[in-house]
């Protein structure tokens, strides 16, 4: 009686990445069909063959040798992504309690519950990589690693849950995508799960709008005021332009990453403009508009001297989600011990037994 | 006397409650995989109290769907029992709640699902196999808590202590009910007892009874829950979500 108990709007988005997902996980099964290499012949470098591998399309799997910048690289990518889904459950958290009918609670609930899940999924793809989940979970705990920066915006009014899964999720599948085809098997298999279940969500978020823009005067006031204010913050999901980007080269001769920053905001911003027309609502970008010669919209960027503030730390809620984050943690402590403990004495008792 | 709509009414308000309360975690659980867990069992309450509230305001026959009971009823029209409006207090007050709540609702179930009333046969028979994993879940944090340390002991301790007197409100007879809860007594106490004992734990002794939930004699808890479960709702009257 809950998830997808309703009809979905016309032409309501996101379907071609679906098809993109299925093609990737189809693409997957060939790569594990074709015969691949066992391994390095015993005198052959092993930077040659990773790169082999890579080269072939073929996937790179937990035992095989891996580059430690690339095994670094991708900790780092995977484990900011597991903690932005567990940071992710605050700001739609937040409206459980008040969502305005039994229907939209139940949908939301079980979102945020998939959220955890993806957590999960991508936690256990890192502990793939050799770290676990303690040490990553400690390592977000102690800001020292991030999680996505579009969690530090606050939801302000129910319209926003409607935003963030259309807009900020709509944002995350286009991104995660092409991870349906990165060059780590268990990334790339986690993607697959992942996305297929974002781009639900996305049309559930689409849904929550068009509901709204077809509602009353005020419904559909709060729909735009939150498209307004969660426009350019999705947009900077993409991270700072392809000139500014660290990482982006390294991991895309690896082929953990596909598109550059840019390449997958113009896709965003050219699903988006439509989805919009549909919706009735407003981007508030004066100078979006179609560029023929690019057949694409020409667009404002979003503002990176605020994406980087937010990134410092210094967005509006980055410490209310961190400090939030940390009482579960601190306040759950007695009870994993007392789980703990009564684990050991239940295997102690079972030795007895056994003995 | 209870007609079929004040029975139904008691049930979908119990799993409503109960749903509001569970869903208060969602982020703060101790683990993630509890936070899934929490989220799942306050989903399947929240499921069972659609089905019976649209159930419920069928039998009223006054054109009140789900929506309209959950969200255009005032405190004093509430049916639920208190144990369910309580606060969640810690993750023990929780599980105690829980596992009380459990324990009553899967004979209750299972009961309903063989009632002469086709609907709520068919209510009770999808509940009763929820209830039952919710049973197992909290029955085994009971455990754990109360046989796990010192201070989780002490803690679970406390929380049956706090809750076990809102347990016999579940239990006033109502021979005129499609199941009397009154019959269902014997079957909660034996799993509670086998519960408590493997974890270590004690029936409270108390002659202290509170009751009044099903005559919408609430705790002081309630209308601040339902201020705050309702608030948007009400401020837009008559809009489609």
């Amino acid at each position: 009686m809950y998830g997808n108990d309703f009809a979905a709007p016309e032409d309501a988005s996101g379907g071609g990445l679906l098809g993109e997902v299925e093609a990737a996980e189809t693409a997957l099964r060939e790569a594990a069909a074709r015969a691949r290499r066992g391994g390095p012949a015993p005198d052959e470098d092993l930077e040659a063959y990773f790169a082999d591998v890579i080269d072939a399309d073929q996937k790179i799997e937990p035992r095989d040798w891996m580059p430690e910048a690339y095994r670094k690289t991708l900790i780092r990518q995977i484990a900011q992504h597991a903690h932005s889904e567990i940071i992710g459950m605050q700001p739609e958290g937040n409206w459980i309690s008040r969502a305005p009918s039994l229907k939209r609670k139940a949908i939301l609930l079980a979102k945020v519950q998939d959220e955890a899940g993806h957590g999960l999924y991508l936690y256990a793809a890192a502990e793939t990589l050799g770290v676990s989940r303690d040490e990553l979970v400690q390592l977000l705990l102690d800001g020292r690693q991030k999680y996505s920066s579009i969690f530090n915006y606050p939801t302000l009014t129910w319209a926003d849950v409607g935003a963030i899964g259309w807009l900020v999720d709509g944002a995350a599948i286009v991104n995660q995508v092409p991870l349906c085809r990165c060059s780590y098997g268990p990334y790339a298999r986690a993607m697959i799960r992942v996305c297929k279940e974002e781009s639900f969500h996305q049309r559930q978020g689409y849904e929550i709008l068009y509901a709204l823009s077809h509602g009353t005067p005020a419904q559909k006031a709060m729909a735009q005021d939150s498209v307004d204010r969660w426009w350019y913050p999705s947009l900077a999901m993409f991270g700072p332009p392809d000139g500014d980007s660290t990482h982006s080269e390294q991991s895309m001769a690896w082929k953990i990453k596909r598109f550059t920053n840019d390449e997958l905001r113009q896709r965003f911003v050219d699903m988006c403009v439509q989805q919009a027309e549909i919706l009735g609502l407003t981007i508030p970008d004066p100078d979006l508009r179609w560029n023929d010669e690019r057949q694409s919209y020409d667009y404002t960027q979003p503002d990176y001297d605020e994406l980087m503030q937010v990134i410092k730390g210094n967005g509006p809620c980055n410490r209310q989600r961190m400090e939030h984050r940390r009482r579960a943690h601190a306040e759950g402590a007695w009870v994993r011990e007392a789980a703990a403990a009564y684990a050991a004495k239940r295997a102690e008792k079972k030795e007895k037994v056994a003995a | 006397m209870t007609g079929p709509f004040d029975f139904t009414l008691r049930l979908g308000d119990d799993a409503l409650i109960a749903a509001q309360r569970l869903g208060e975690w969602t982020s703060s659980a101790p683990e993630m995989e509890e936070d899934i867990a929490l989220a799942n069992i306050a989903l399947d309450q929240l499921g069972a109290a659609r089905l019976l509230l649209t159930y419920a305001g069928e039998l009223e026959g006054a054109g009140r769907d789900e929506d309209a009971l959950a969200f255009r009823r005032e405190d004093r029209e509430f049916r639920n029992c208190l144990l369910v409006e309580l606060p969640n207090g810690d993750f023990a007050v929780t599980m105690a709640k829980l596992f009380f709540l459990s324990a009553y609702q899967l004979p209750l179930y299972t009961a309903l699902a063989g009632c002469a009333d086709e609907r709520l046969a068919a209510i009770g028979a999808k509940a009763r196999k929820e209830s039952a994993y919710h049973l197992d879940h909290s029955s085994l944090w009971v455990k754990r808590l109360g046989d796990g340390t010192e201070e989780s002991h002490r803690r679970m301790q406390d929380a049956v202590d706090q809750v076990w007197p809102y347990v016999h409100e579940l239990f006033t007879p109502d021979p005129a009910a499609p199941v009397d809860a009154a019959t269902l007594r014997a079957e909660f106490d034996a799993t509670v007892d086998a519960v408590l004992t493997e974890a270590t734990l004690t029936r409270p002794e108390t002659s202290w009874a509170p009751a009044g939930g099903r005559d919408g004699l609430h705790t002081e808890h309630l209308s601040y829950l339902l201020a705050e479960m309702q608030v948007l709702h009400r401020a837009h009257p008559g809009a489609n979500w």
